[in-house]
C-alpha cells in the first residue's frame, strides 16, 4: 500500500489549526493523537440517527445502538485478534483497565508475601495500581532495572521471578524513553514460571502490530485516544480462563444476570466487567478508528513512523547541547530530550509560541526522570500525519531558542 | 523568532536565569521551606535569616525553568531589609499581579518583580511564578513542611 501523508492531513481537520498565527505541527501524540473525520462522523451519526441504550430495549434504536456497540467489539477483537469478543472488556481507558485487573484478579490471587514485578519504565498507571493492591493485601512490588539506554536489563528481571511471583505486568512501548520491550521473551520467561503477564499497550497500540494470541499475554490493556479514537475508551483484553474465574470490577445494572435482595447472579463476559451503561457512542467512535487504522495498514503506518523516528533522531543528535533521552536499540517514534542549561517547560512555550506541540515534564513517569537525573524532558511524538517537515520546523525552532537563551 | 513572547521572556529574566541571585545555603538559616511543583518537576529550597522580624537574608538551591529561577531569583534580592509584613504585601501584590482578574494592576507598587507580570498571559507558566511566593509565605508563616503548588 503507497503511503501519501499529505492525503492522509486531509483526513484531520484540526491539522488546518492556526497555533499563534502559525501552521500547527502536533507533535504530542504520545499523550493523545488528533481524530480523523471519520471517527468524529461515526460519533455524530450515533447521535443523530443509532443512539439509544444498549442490551435492553426490544426497539428499534436500542437494537442498532447495541448493534453498533457490538461491532465495535468485534472490531478490537480483531484488531488485535483476540480469540473472542468475549475477551474485549471496554472501559475508560488504560488505566481503568489495570484498576480493574488489580482489583479483580489482584485481589483474588495475591496475597501478603507475594509479589508483583513491573519495571523501571512504567508510566504511574502501571504503577500506583499495584502499590495499592501492595497496600491492601501485603504483597510486595519489584521493580526491574534498565540500563542508560533507556532497555530493560532482561537478565535482572528474569532473576526476579520466583516462586512468589504472581504477576509480571510491564509496558509494551514506554512513553518516556519510546523503549519497546521485548514482550515476547518476557512472557515466554515468565510463562516458564507460570506466572501470568499483563501488557500495558497505551503507547504501543498506534505503532505495532499487536497480537494477543502469538504474544499469549494473559492481560492487555490499551485506551482509545491514543490509537485516534475518542478519550473516554479503552480495553482491557484478557484470556477467557482468567477473565471467568475473576470477580466482577464494579456492581450496577448490565454485569448482572439475576438480582434479589439476598443473591446475585453475575452476568457472563465480557458483561460481568461493564456495569452501568457504556460510553457507547464513543465506543463505536473507537470501532471507526480502527476502520481507519485497517484501511491505511498498520505496517505501513510502522514504516512511515521509523523515517521520521530515523529522520528526527539524526537531526537532533546534530544539535550542540541537546541530549537524547531513550535511546534503545528497539524503539517507537517517540524523541525525549533535554537541552543544556535550558528547562523543558522553557522550551514548551517557546515552540508553542511558533505553533510546535510537544511535551514538556515528567510524562508521568517520575522514577524515569529520577533515573536520568532530570527533573523533566522535552518530548516530541510522532503520528502517522507527521511529516519530515514538521521535524524540520521543529529542529529550526530548537536551534533558535538555544541562540536565544544563549 | 520569538517576538511573541518579549512580554514573557524579558533580558531581566534571561540574566537572572543564567546568574541566579543568592543561589547558595544560609548555614545558619532560621527558616528552611522547600517549595515543589510536581506538574513539572520544579523544586527549590528557601532559606531566610531572621533580626526580629526583619528578613536580613534570603538565598535559596534548587532547579527550574527559567521564569521559576528567575523569580525566585528577584525575590530573595526583593524581601531582604524587609520586614514580615512587608514581604507579605509584597506576595499578595505579586499574587494579584499574575493571577488577578484586574487588567489596570500597578505595576510601580512591585518595582522590578513587574518583568514577571506577562505569565498572566500563560496559564500554563503562572505556577512557575507563583512557586517561590508560595515558598516564602510558608516561610513566613513558620511552617516546617514542603509545599506544593497543587
Amino acid at each position: 500500500m503507497t503511503f501519501d501523508v499529505e492525503k492522509i492531513r486531509q483526513d484531520f481537520p484540526i491539522l488546518k489549526e492556526k497555533i499563534r498565527g502559525k501552521d500547527l505541527v502536533y507533535l504530542d501524540n504520545a499523550a493523545t493523537c488528533q481524530k480523523p473525520q471519520s471517527v468524529i462522523d461515526s460519533i455524530v451519526h450515533v447521535y443523530s440517527h443509532d443512539y439509544a441504550n444498549v442490551h435492553r430495549g426490544v426497539h428499534t434504536l436500542s437494537v442498532r445502538s447495541t448493534d453498533k456497540f457490538e461491532g465495535a467489539r468485534t472490531k478490537v477483537k480483531d484488531f488485535i485478534n483476540a480469540a473472542s469478543d468475549k475477551e474485549i472488556i471496554f472501559v475508560k481507558g488504560a488505566t481503568e483497565a489495570i484498576n480493574l485487573v488489580a482489583q479483580t484478579f489482584g485481589k483474588a490471587n495475591i496475597k501478603a508475601g507475594d509479589e508483583i514485578v513491573i519495571t523501571a519504565m512504567e508510566h504511574h498507571s502501571n504503577i500506583v495500581p499495584w502499590q495499592m493492591l501492595c497496600e491492601q493485601t501485603g504483597a510486595i512490588l519489584k521493580v526491574a532495572p534498565i540500563n542508560q539506554a533507556g532497555e530493560l536489563i532482561f537478565a535482572e528481571f528474569e532473576q526476579l521471578l520466583n516462586d512468589k511471583t504472581r504477576l509480571v505486568s510491564v509496558v509494551h512501548m514506554s512513553n518516556a524513553l519510546g523503549t519497546i520491550n521485548p514482550v515476547k521473551a518476557i512472557i515466554e520467561v515468565a510463562h516458564a514460571k507460570n506466572i501470568p503477564v499483563l501488557l500495558d499497550g497505551a503507547q504501543a497500540i498506534p505503532h505495532i502490530q499487536v497480537d494477543v494470541q502469538a504474544l499469549d499475554c494473559d492481560f492487555y490493556v490499551f485506551s482509545g485516544h491514543k490509537l485516534y479514537g475518542p478519550t473516554g475508551t479503552g480495553v482491557l483484553y484478557g484470556k477467557q480462563a482468567l477473565l471467568e474465574a475473576m470477580p466482577p470490577y464494579q456492581g450496577g445494572g448490565d454485569m448482572i444476570r439475576k438480582v434479589t435482595f439476598t443473591e446475585t447472579e453475575y452476568n457472563t463476559l465480557p458483561y460481568k466487567f461493564e456495569a452501568g451503561t457504556p460510553n457507547i457512542a464513543d465506543v463505536i467512535g473507537l470501532g471507526a478508528a480502527i476502520d481507519y487504522i485497517n484501511s491505511i495498514g498498520m505496517d505501513v503506518i510502522a514504516a512511515h513512523e521509523a523515517d521520521l523516528l530515523h529522520y528526527a533522531t539524526e537531526k537532533a543528535q546534530a544539535i550542540k547541547g541537546l541530549r537524547i533521552i531513550g535511546e534503545a536499540e528497539e524503539k517507537g517514534a517517540i524523541l525525549s530530550f533535554v537541552l543544556d542549561k535550558i528547562h523543558p517547560h522553557d522550551i514548551g512555550t517557546m515552540l508553542d509560541s511558533l505553533g510546535i506541540a510537544i511535551r514538556a515534564g515528567h510524562h508521568c513517569a517520575m522514577p524515569v526522570m529520577d533515573f536520568y537525573n532530570v527533573p523533566a524532558t522535552a518530548r516530541a511524538s510522532f503520528g502517522l500525519y507527521n511529516t519530515r517537515q514538521e521535524i524540520d520546523v521543529l529542529m529550526n525552532g530548537i536551534e533558535s531558542l538555544i541562540e536565544v537563551f544563549g | 523568532m520569538f517576538d511573541d513572547l518579549r512580554d514573557l521572556y524579558q533580558e531581566v529574566i534571561f540574566d537572572h536565569n543564567r546568574n541566579p541571585r543568592n543561589f547558595r545555603i544560609i548555614e545558619d538559616a532560621d527558616r528552611k521551606v522547600e517549595g515543589f511543583n510536581p506538574l513539572c518537576g520544579d523544586r527549590l529550597t528557601l532559606y531566610l535569616k531572621m533580626a526580629g522580624n526583619v528578613i536580613t537574608d534570603a538565598s535559596f538551591q534548587g532547579s527550574g525553568c527559567a521564569i521559576s529561577t528567575a523569580s525566585v531569583s528577584l525575590m530573595t534580592e526583593i524581601v531582604k531589609g524587609k520586614t514580615e509584613q512587608e514581604a507579605d504585601t509584597l506576595f499578595k501584590q505579586f499574587h494579584e499581579m499574575t493571577t488577578g482578574k484586574d487588567e489596570r494592576f500597578n505595576l510601580e507598587a512591585v518595582g522590578k518583580l513587574a518583568v514577571l507580570a506577562g505569565v498572566r498571559e500563560y496559564p500554563a507558566r503562572v505556577k512557575c511564578a507563583t512557586l517561590a511566593w508560595h515558598t516564602l509565605d510558608a516561610a513566613l508563616k513558620n511552617q516546617q513542611e514542603a509545599i506544593s503548588t497543587e
